[in-house]
């Protein structure tokens, strides 16, 4: 059975409020007794906690001032002198009042006593505060993705810290990736079993504030190395990545990022400050180049390689192109920036336009830790500037407006990014009022973009809103409207070798999707021979490559479509398009592309395999030739031009429907 | 498994509410007034956890700390201390002495019962 816990309080604070006056009376004979200034203090102490534990609030809060002096006391900063006893003896008087009778004690009472004490103590008035001030709480904001690295102290686990329980809670909080980083285990001779030398790298997508996060270790905080960064927080005014002078390694960026926020005190070990290097940007382009050379320099050693008999020539070509794959993968890897760095800048953009416009909007953003080259992400901002600002000023209405539709007041913009494949897909999406087909088709057979009458997907209509000059807005307002943009966007995208799709619902909202690259210098091609000359199709586009049988050639003659599993699918002879003059392949080849959702067949005259191919743009010359996006050299250094997917697959698109048209 | 929590307080009425915290979760709990007390006990009774007070008689919080973790049975064991905002600044003392947290008074059951669990587990 068990006591009330307050009544058993009262009844311990009786015994040492007797255990405190017996204390003090001795003081009065010996001062310098320092275990009865021990004692007296340990009594206040303890009914000040107990007390507020247990519901006795004007207790504890009248107790902390007495304990304060006595600690003073005890410290030997105020003498333990008659006057002194003598207040705190009216205190305790007062205490107990407190605790047996509160109806009858008398807060001014209190308060004269508090002043005399002071006054005893330091000669100034009590001051009024009571409790210490609870700390801020971060208000929480959504989803928010924190990437945490740490590393207890060695001898947490010996101090009863465990671990397990730590990355247990961090999982509580939300959804969290955990990584071991394991560089610091010793060989198993020297392993301490107490110790641990395990750190962790977790990144967690959570709604809960930063608080909450920094409580999970609150126990041992303070000893160890602890880095928490926003992934998507940063400052505006950051130029981390956008400065064309540096890049800044990853690792750089996230410490550089969340400017806004506390950080935890950085461990000053020698291990973290080598962890991570800054190095100017054009020492990673010149490292990139120096890689392209070097892959086509080993292009050309593997067709000396394949031509020699000689076996030990032929080991070490193939050794050399390991290594070189190897190397150029690590140098892509360096160049690769989260997109959370961009994503971080949004934030001011979105703040910024809701006030300017009177909308109220949230931006949600997904997927930070997606990374891409950072050529590609330092292009990609004009553009999703550009995405966002139309967004928020054509897609979402007027608080009234969506009100009244049954949406909620506050408008919300998703940025997401994710892999897919050698692609990195980036939508932006908005809950606004959508797309207005019938005003988009009108605007556009009113500037002769479309053919009145002409049967079009929402896709196929949307892309016109891409054309240069085409704005629905009737009035063009400071933020979007003027006309320029769409296009631009889609030709930056494009020259990112990317594509662009846009899907709407009426009063659902909008989505831009772009496809983009994960990388610019390198890529995987398919080399292909049409005629005498040599082209190269991104690897990333191709879908398939199947054999033209001369019957399907035959039945084909004209019409230009091929049969794919049951799916009509146009395709181009390249042939033809390139002109080639010398004699027909007897079985010519299809390599299937696609970009974006549309498919065309190439009809090549061979197909010779993958190539490394490390893309040279065009010279200036060149530059609008719309069939090829650059150029690469060949392992026996002759040129070979890379078909720009993207081009002809609108292309053959195009001649489709204008055969539709023309039967 | 049960698991035993011990509780070093001088204030019996502390102790009663740790006591009635934990052991309405199901740990078993173990008392001890003071330093001295709780050290003979961290020996002789096979312990999970320490909650402990830091001024106590007779032997204080952070010299029993010490000797708890020279006990070959309490190696690791987490050992949490009750402070008031007064005496924060000995919690560095004594985690020097091998503490492993703290709560600080005045605490809520629950606030008391959520350390112990994310210190133990449930």
């Amino acid at each position: 059975m068990s006591v009330d816990p307050a009544d058993m309080f009262r009844q311990e604070a009786q015994e040492l409020l007797e255990v405190l006056e017996q204390n003090l009376l001795d003081l009065g004979l010996t001062p310098d007794d320092q275990d009865l200034i021990g004692s007296a203090f340990r009594a206040l102490h303890t009914i000040k906690g107990s007390g507020a534990m247990f519901g006795f609030d004007r207790v504890a809060a009248f107790t902390h001032h007495v304990e304060t002096a006595f600690d003073q006391v005890r410290k030997g900063k105020v003498a333990p002198s008659p006057a002194l006893i003598q207040v705190a003896l009216a205190a305790k008087d007062h205490m107990r009042m407190l605790i047996e009778q509160p109806e009858q004690a008398n807060d001014a009472a209190g308060d004269a006593i508090l002043k005399d004490l002071q006054q005893v103590v330091d000669g100034v008035e009590a001051p009024a505060e009571t409790a210490p001030a609870p700390s801020a709480e971060i208000k929480p904001e959504g989803l928010v993705t924190w990437r945490l690295r740490f590393r207890l102290a060695k001898d947490s686990m010996a101090m009863g810290t465990n671990p397990l329980l730590l990355l247990d809670e961090l999982r509580e909080l939300g959804q969290a990736t955990v990584t071991a980083l394991t560089d610091e285990i010793p060989s198993i001779e020297e392993i301490d079993p107490n110790c641990c030398y395990l750190a962790w790298d977790v990144k967690l997508t959570t709604d809960r504030p930063q608080s909450a996060i920094e409580e999970v270790f609150m126990f041992v905080i303070d000893d160890m190395e602890f880095d928490l960064q926003r992934i998507d927080a940063t400052p505006v005014e950051t130029t981390a990545i956008a400065a064309p002078g540096t890049v800044q390694p990853v690792e750089e960026v996230a410490h550089a990022a969340p400017a806004g926020l506390q950080k935890r005190r950085e461990p000053p070990s020698a291990k973290t400050a080598a962890g991570s290097i800054r190095v100017p940007a054009e020492r990673l382009d010149e490292l990139m180049d120096r890689v392209g050379e070097l892959v086509i320099a080993q292009a050309r050693l593997r067709q000396v390689a394949a031509s020699s008999h000689d076996g030990q020539v032929k080991s070490v070509a193939e050794e050399v192109e390991r290594l070189v794959l190897e190397l150029r993968d690590t140098t892509m890897g360096i160049r690769m920036l989260p997109i959370g760095s961009l994503f971080g800048r949004f934030r001011r953009l979105v703040h910024d336009l809701s006030s300017e416009l009177g909308k109220s909007v949230e931006l949600v953003t997904i997927g930070e830790e997606t990374e891409l080259d950072k050529t590609v992400v330092e292009r990609l901002n004009d553009p999703l500037v550009h995405l966002i600002r139309n967004s928020i000023d054509h897609g979402l209405e007027l608080p009234e407006v969506r009100l009244q539709a049954g949406k909620a007041a506050q408008g919300r913009v998703v940025l997401t990014a994710r892999h897919a494949g050698a692609q990195v897909l980036i939508s932006i999406t908005d809950d606004g009022r959508g797309l207005d087909r019938d005003r988009i088709r009108a605007r556009a057979e009113e500037n002769g973009l479309i053919v009145p009458g002409t049967k079009l997907t929402d896709n196929e209509l949307f892309q016109v809103l891409f054309q240069p000059g085409f704005s629905t807005a009737r009035e063009v307002t400071s933020i979007s409207g003027r006309g320029v943009g769409m296009d631009v966007v889609k030709r930056t995208i494009e020259s990112l070798r990317g594509t662009i799709d846009m899907t709407s619902r009426p009063g659902g909202g909008t989505e831009v999707t772009l496809r983009l690259p994960l990388t610019l210098a390198i890529i995987d091609g398919l080399l292909i021979r049409v005629g005498s000359g040599r082209y190269v199709i991104p690897l990333s586009a191709v879908e398939e490559c199947v054999e033209l049988s001369p019957e399907e050639d035959a039945r084909s003659r004209g019409r230009s479509f091929l049969n794919i599993r049951d799916e009509l699918v146009p395709f181009l002879r390249l042939r033809e398009l390139f002109n080639a003059t010398t004699a027909v392949d007897p079985y010519p080849k299809v390599v299937i592309v696609s970009s974006g959702d549309l498919r065309v067949g190439l009809v090549v005259d061979q197909v010779i395999g993958d190539h490394q191919t490390v893309i040279k743009s065009l010279s200036r010359l060149h530059a609008d030739v719309g069939t090829f996006s650059g150029a690469t050299i060949l392992g026996d250094g002759t040129v070979a031009l890379i078909l720009d997917v993207a081009n002809l697959v609108e292309f053959g698109q195009v001649r489709e429907e204008k055969l539709k048209a023309a039967s | 498994m049960t698991k035993t929590v011990l509780s070093v307080d001088d204030s019996a009425s502390v102790r009663q509410m740790v006591k009635l915290t934990l052991s309405g979760a199901g740990y078993q709990v173990v008392e001890a007034g003071n330093g001295a007390e709780g050290l003979a006990k961290a020996k002789s009774t096979a312990v999970d956890m320490i909650v402990t007070d830091l001024n106590m008689p007779v032997m204080d919080g952070i010299s029993m700390i010490r000797e708890v973790r020279k006990l070959p049975n309490c190696k690791g064991v987490p050992i949490i201390l009750l402070t008031t905002e007064s005496d924060s600044e000995k919690k560095a003392e004594a985690r020097g002495a091998g503490a492993t947290g703290w709560i600080t008074k005045p605490f809520q059951q629950e606030q008391l019962l959520a350390v112990v669990k994310k210190v133990i587990g449930g």
